[in-house]
C-alpha cells in the first residue's frame, strides 16, 4: 500500500456541490413528545392550582353565596394578624427539629459511610425500614413512649429533668405529651431519615484517603472533620436541612397527635380553615404566605451556602 | 487515625502503668463517640417500630391502645376484625399501584427527555420538576383541592390518584435522570453499530441499564403514595385510605389491628430488602 | 488462525466526498475528500478536536454529515442509519454493555441480525482474542487489555467491510499498548478487513498504518505512508506533530539549480529544490527543516574536520540529556533559535557538555523546505486545540 493509492484531498474530483442536510423534524420533536404528558400533568394539577389558589386568596364571600375575586388584600393582613403566633411557632419548631435532625443524623450517616464496614447494608436497612410502617402509626407510638405514666417520663421525672424543662417552658408540669417537647420530638423523628440519606450520599462520596491525607498533614481527627469532612459533606447538609425543614414547617400531624391546642402550627390552621371552617380565602392566603416564606428562606439559604447546583 | 493508634501503642509499652490505665476507658469512649452517637440515633429511629410491634400483642381495656395491659394474639388472628380497616388498606394499595405506574411512566419519559435531548424551555421544565419537592404538602394539597372544588369535581378515588401521581412524578424524574445521565451514550451507539434498530437499542441496552433508576423511582413512588396523608386528607372527600383510617382512629379509638398491619408491613419490607440485598450481592460486581 | 466457516470478508473501500460537519457556528470537519482503499490499515491522526473522531463517526453513521456523501464499496450509505451499515466500531473506552457478559456482548451483533446459532462463531471469536475462559464474566471483571480485546471481538464477529477504531488503545498503559498494536496489526493482516483507526498518538499511527492522514482544525493536512510523511512533511504542523523538527527561518538567495541556496543565521544553507514544498524564487522566505537525528555535532575545535558540503550552524550546547540509545542536545544557535540534536551513543565526545561551543552539521539532502507563512509552533505538544471533537460527540 502506498500513499498514492489514497489521493490527497484537492486532487479528488468534487463533481456535485455539497448539499445541506437537516435533521428531520420528527426527530427534533421527540423530546417534546416525551415531555408532553408529564409536564401537562404538572401544569394542570400543580401549577394551575397554585394560580387558582392565588385568585382564591383574593376572593370574598361565603359558601352559600359563592366567592368572587374582589382583590381583598385584607385577607392576608387579617390572616397574618390572627395567626402570626402559629407562623412563628411553625418556623421555630421546624428550625429546632431541623437542627436536631442534623445533630442526630450526622453521626449515624458518618457511621454508615465510614465505620459500618460489612454492617453498612444492615444499618442502612434499619434506617429505611421504618418508612414502611405508616408514619401515622409510628407517630402514635410516641404517644405510648411519652405517656404520662411511662418509663421515659418516669425517668425524666426522677432525674428532675422535667422540672428544668418546665421552667424553660418546653414542657408542662410532670408530663411530656401535649407540650412543645413532644411535638419537636415527633417532628425530629419523622424527618430524620430525610436528613440521614442525603448526608450519607455525600459522605459516601468522600475518598477515605482524604482523611489519611489530612492526618498525614498534621490534622488531628477533630481538625480533619472540621476542615475536610464537613466542608465536603456540605451538599448533603444543605439538601438534608431543606428536605427536613420544608415538610416540617408545613406539618400538622405531629402537633395534632402529640401536642395540645397550645402547640398548633400553621399547617393545623390551614387544614382546619379549609376542611372544617370552610373559609377558603383565608386558607389560601395562609398557604400562600407559608409558601412565600419558605421559598424566600430556601433561596436565601441556598445562596448563602453556595450550593446552587443542588437543583 | 493510624498514627494515633501506633503512638498509643508505643507509649503503652514504655509506660503502661497506672495513669495510662485509668485513661483507657476515656480514650475508648473518645475513639468510639461517633459510633455510640450513631447507634443512639438508630435506636431513636427504631424505637417506635418496636413499640408498634409489642403493642400489636396488647389487649387494651377501652378504645385506645396506648397502655400495656396483657399479652394476646387476638389481633393477629383477626387482622380485618375492625370495620373498614382492610377495605381502606386495599384502597391504599390500589391507589399506590396505579400512582406508581402513572408516575413511573410519565416521570421516566421526562427523565429521558431531560437527560438525552437538548431543547428550549429546559430550565423551565427543571424548575417545574423541582418545585413540588420544595413545596410544603399542605400548600399543594390545599391548592389542588381548591381547583377540584371550583371545577365541581367529585372527590374520591380519582382525585386522590391524580394528586398522588402529581407529587410522585418529580421523585421518579430525579431518580431516573441521575441514572440515565451517568450512562455512557456510547453504549447506545455501540448497540446501533452492532445492528440494533432504535427500538432494539432501547429495549436491549438503554432500558436494562436505566432499570435500577426506574425501579428506585417506582419504589419511592409506591412508598410515598401508600403512606401519604396530608395531600390525601384534602383531596379524598369521604373516601378513606389506610393513613386516613389511622388518623380517624386516633380520634375515635385505636384498634390493635393497626399495629398488626404496621408490623406486618415492616416485616414484609425488611424481608424484601433482605431478598434484594442477597440478589444484589450476587450481582454486585456487574453493577458500576 | 483462520475463520473457515464464513466467507473470508475482503474489506471494502471507503470513499468520502466533500464530507463536512458543523455544529452551529463551529465547523468540526471542513469539506474533505478521502479514499480508504479496501484492505488497508488507515490511520486518522491528529490532536483532540481536530475532527478525526467526527470523521470516523460519520463513516459509522453515528453522526449525520452536514454535507457530502459516504460510500462503502461503491454504495452510497450516507442516508443509512448505523445499524444498517456493514461497518463496526471499536469505541473509545470500549462501550461494553455492563449488563451483559462477555459472551453476550460478542454475540450481540449476530443476534440483532437474526443469526440463530451463534455459539460456534462466538467461541471461535473468543478464542481468536484469547478470551475463551472469560465468556461468562461481566465486562467490569476484566482488565483493560481484556476489555479491549472483547471490543475488537464484538466488532469483528460481524465481518464488517470496514472496522472503525476510535482511540482503541487510549486507556491502556504503555507496555500493553505496544503489545496490542502488534496484536491488532496481526488480526488485520489475518482477516483482511479495512481498518480505519483514529488516534492522537503519532507513534501508534506510524507503527500500525499503511496510510496516515494527519488532521488539524477539521482539515487533512497531509496524507501518505508513514515514512513519507516523516521524511517529507508538507506543513509545519505535520513536521512538529510527527516526531520533532528543527525549523529554521531562511531566505532564498539563489534558485534554479538542483539545490536552493539559503541564507539563515548568518550562514549559507543548501536545500534540495525537490524537497521544498513552498515557492522558492530568490528573495522568498522559507523554513528549512531538519530532523534532530539527521544532525551531528562537532566540537568547535574540530570544525575543520566536518564533511565538506555539509550544512553547518555554529552554536553552544545549552543542555544535554542522556537517554540510553542517544544523547539529546539542545543547542543555542544565534539567529536560528534552539536546535535539537540527537546523537547516537557510539563514540561519546567528552567535550560535548553544556557550555561547549559546537558546530551543528548535516547532509543537505536531509533538509526539507516549508512555506514560511505558517506558525513555527503548529503541531507542537501543548499547542493543540481544545477537546472540541470529543465534546461534540
Amino acid at each position: 500500500m502506498t500513499a498514492t493509492e489514497a489521493p490527497a484531498p484537492p486532487e479528488s474530483d468534487a463533481t456535485e456541490p455539497p448539499a445541506l442536510r437537516r435533521t428531520p423534524t420528527r426527530k427534533r420533536l421527540v423530546p417534546y413528545w416525551l415531555l408532553l404528558p408529564g409536564i401537562l400533568w404538572l401544569l394542570v394539577f400543580f401549577a394551575a392550582p397554585l394560580v387558582y389558589q392565588a385568585s382564591t386568596s383574593l376572593q370574598t364571600g361565603s359558601l352559600e353565596e359563592g366567592f368572587k375575586v374582589t382583590w381583598h388584600l385584607a385577607t392576608y393582613w387579617d390572616a397574618l394578624g390572627e395567626y402570626w403566633p402559629q407562623f412563628v411557632r411553625s418556623m421555630g419548631y421546624a428550625g429546632i427539629a431541623t437542627a436536631l435532625c442534623l445533630l442526630l443524623g450526622y453521626p449515624l450517616a458518618y457511621l454508615i459511610a465510614f465505620k459500618a464496614g460489612r454492617w453498612r447494608n444492615v444499618v442502612m436497612m434499619l434506617v429505611i425500614a421504618p418508612f414502611f410502617t405508616s408514619f401515622l402509626i409510628r407517630t402514635l407510638a410516641w404517644k405510648t413512649i411519652l405517656a404520662d405514666g411511662g418509663p421515659v417520663v418516669g425517668a425524666l421525672n426522677s432525674l428532675h429533668i422535667l422540672d428544668v424543662t418546665s421552667a424553660l417552658g418546653i414542657t408542662e408540669g410532670h408530663r411530656v405529651l401535649a407540650t412543645p417537647l413532644a411535638v419537636v420530638c415527633g417532628l425530629t423523628y419523622n424527618f430524620l431519615p430525610f436528613m440521614i440519606l442525603p448526608l450519607y450520599t455525600s459522605l459516601e462520596r468522600i475518598d477515605p484517603r482524604l482523611h489519611e491525607a489530612a492526618g498525614d498533614l498534621y490534622a488531628r481527627p477533630v481538625t480533619t472533620f472540621r476542615r475536610v469532612t464537613f466542608p465536603l459533606s456540605m451538599p448533603g447538609v444543605v439538601a438534608g436541612t431543606l428536605l427536613t425543614f420544608i415538610p416540617a414547617a408545613g406539618d400538622y400531624i405531629n402537633a395534632e397527635l402529640l401536642g395540645s391546642t397550645d402547640q398548633k402550627m400553621i399547617g393545623n390552621v390551614i387544614q382546619s380553615q379549609f376542611l372544617r371552617v370552610l373559609d377558603y380565602p383565608t386558607a389560601a392566603a395562609l398557604s400562600f404566605i407559608l409558601m412565600a416564606a419558605i421559598l424566600a428562606m430556601v433561596t436565601i439559604y441556598i445562596r448563602k451556602s453556595g450550593t446552587e447546583d443542588l437543583v | 487515625m493510624a498514627a494515633t493508634e501506633t503512638t498509643g501503642k508505643t507509649t503503652g509499652k514504655t509506660a503502661g502503668t497506672t495513669p495510662r490505665a485509668t485513661a483507657a476507658p476515656l480514650r475508648w469512649l473518645r475513639r468510639n463517640v461517633v459510633i455510640l452517637a450513631g447507634l443512639a440515633t438508630l435506636a431513636y429511629l427504631i424505637l417506635p417500630n418496636v413499640v408498634v410491634m409489642v403493642f400489636s400483642f396488647n389487649k387494651p381495656h377501652g378504645r385506645f391502645n396506648y397502655q400495656w395491659q396483657q399479652f394476646s394474639t387476638d389481633a393477629w388472628t383477626d387482622p380485618c376484625g375492625v370495620a373498614d380497616l382492610c377495605g381502606s388498606l386495599g384502597l391504599s394499595l390500589q391507589i399506590a399501584v396505579w400512582a406508581t405506574v402513572g408516575a413511573t411512566v410519565l416521570g421516566t419519559m421526562i427523565a429521558f427527555a431531560l437527560a438525552r435531548y437538548r431543547f428550549r424551555a429546559r430550565a423551565g421544565v427543571n424548575t417545574l420538576i423541582f418545585l413540588p419537592m420544595a413545596m410544603p404538602e399542605v400548600v399543594m394539597a390545599a391548592s389542588l383541592a381548591t381547583l377540584f372544588l371550583n371545577m365541581g369535581i367529585q372527590f374520591g378515588f380519582w382525585t386522590i390518584l391524580i394528586a398522588h401521581i402529581m407529587f410522585c412524578l418529580s421523585f421518579v424524574v430525579t431518580a431516573v435522570k441521575a441514572r440515565v445521565m451517568s450512562m455512557d451514550p456510547r453504549l447506545e451507539q455501540a448497540a446501533q453499530d452492532l445492528y440494533a434498530s432504535p427500538v432494539q437499542t432501547f429495549l436491549r441496552v438503554t432500558l436494562p441499564i436505566a432499570a435500577p433508576g426506574i425501579a428506585s423511582g417506582a419504589l419511592l413512588s409506591f412508598a410515598l403514595s401508600f403512606d401519604d396523608f396530608i395531600i390525601t386528607n384534602f383531596n379524598a372527600g369521604s373516601t378513606v385510605t389506610f393513613p386516613m383510617f389511622v388518623w380517624g382512629s386516633a380520634q375515635r379509638g385505636t384498634p390493635v389491628q393497626i399495629n398488626v398491619i404496621g408490623t406486618a408491613m415492616f416485616l414484609v419490607a425488611v424481608l424484601c430488602v433482605l431478598a434484594g440485598q442477597m440478589a444484589g450481592t450476587r450481582r454486585k460486581r456487574s453493577k458500576k | 488462525m483462520t475463520m473457515t466457516h464464513t466467507p473470508q470478508s475482503s474489506g471494502g473501500d471507503v470513499r468520502l466526498s466533500q464530507i463536512s460537519k458543523t455544529y452551529g457556528s463551529f465547523t468540526a470537519v471542513h469539506p474533505l475528500d478521502l479514499t480508504v482503499p479496501a484492505g488497508s490499515f488507515f490511520a486518522l491522526l491528529g490532536a483532540s478536536g481536530c475532527g478525526k473522531t467526527t470523521t470516523l463517526r460519520m463513516i459509522a453513521g453515528l453522526e449525520d454529515p452536514t454535507t457530502g456523501t459516504v460510500e462503502l464499496s461503491g454504495e452510497d450509505v450516507t442516508a443509512l442509519p448505523p445499524y444498517k451499515r456493514q461497518v463496526n466500531t471499536v469505541f473509545q473506552n470500549y462501550a461494553l454493555f455492563p449488563h451483559l457478559d462477555i459472551y453476550e456482548n460478542v454475540a450481540f451483533g449476530l443476534r440483532r441480525r437474526g443469526v440463530k446459532s451463534v455459539k460456534k462463531q462466538v467461541e471461535e471469536m473468543l478464542d481468536l482474542v484469547q478470551l475463551g475462559p472469560m465468556a461468562r464474566r461481566k465486562p467490569q471483571q476484566l482488565s483493560g487489555g481484556q476489555q479491549q480485546r472483547v471490543a475488537v471481538a464484538r466488532a469483528l464477529i460481524n465481518h464488517p467491510q470496514v472496522l472503525l477504531l476510535d482511540e482503541p488503545l487510549g486507556a491502556l498503559d504503555l507496555k500493553l499498548r505496544r503489545q496490542m498494536q502488534l496484536e491488532l496489526k496481526r488480526i488485520q493482516t489475518e482477516v483482511g478487513i479495512t481498518f480505519v483507526h483514529v488516534t492522537h498518538d503519532q507513534e501508534e499511527a506510524m507503527t500500525m498504518a499503511d496510510t496516515v492522514a494527519v488532521m488539524n482544525g477539521g482539515r487533512v493536512e497531509q496524507l501518505g505512508a508513514p515514512a513519507d510523511l516523516y521524511e517529507n512533511p508538507a506543513t509545519t504542523f505535520v513536521a512538529n506533530f510527527l516526531g520533532t523538527s528543527n525549523l529554521i527561518e531562511a531566505e532564498v538567495v539563489e534558485a534554479g539549480g538542483e539545490d536552493l541556496l539559503l541564507r539563515a543565521a548568518g550562514t549559507k544553507l543548501r536545500l534540495p529544490a525537490a524537497r521544498c514544498s513552498a515557492s522558492a524564487a530568490a528573495g522568498d522566505k522559507v523554513l528549512a527543516g531538519v530532523r534532530p537525528e539527521k544532525m551531528a555535532l562537532a566540537h568547535a575545535d574540530d570544525a575543520a574536520s566536518v564533511t565538506d558540503g555539509h550544512n553547518r550552524l555554529p552554536g553552544r550546547i545549552k543542555d544535554a540529556s542522556f537517554i540510553g540509545v542517544s544523547t539529546q542536545y539542545v543547542i543555542e544557535a544565534p539567529g536560528a533559535g534552539e536546535i535539537s540534536v540527537y546523537e547516537q551513543n557510539i563514540t561519546r565526545d567528552g567535550r560535548l557538555i553544556p557550555g561547549a561551543e559546537v558546530v551543528v552539521h548535516w547532509n543537505p539532502a536531509h533538509t526539507f523546505g516549508l512555506d514560511a507563512a505558517q506558525s513555527l509552533l503548529a503541531g507542537k505538544t501543548g499547542a493543540a486545540g481544545a477537546d472540541l471533537d470529543e465534546e461534540a460527540a
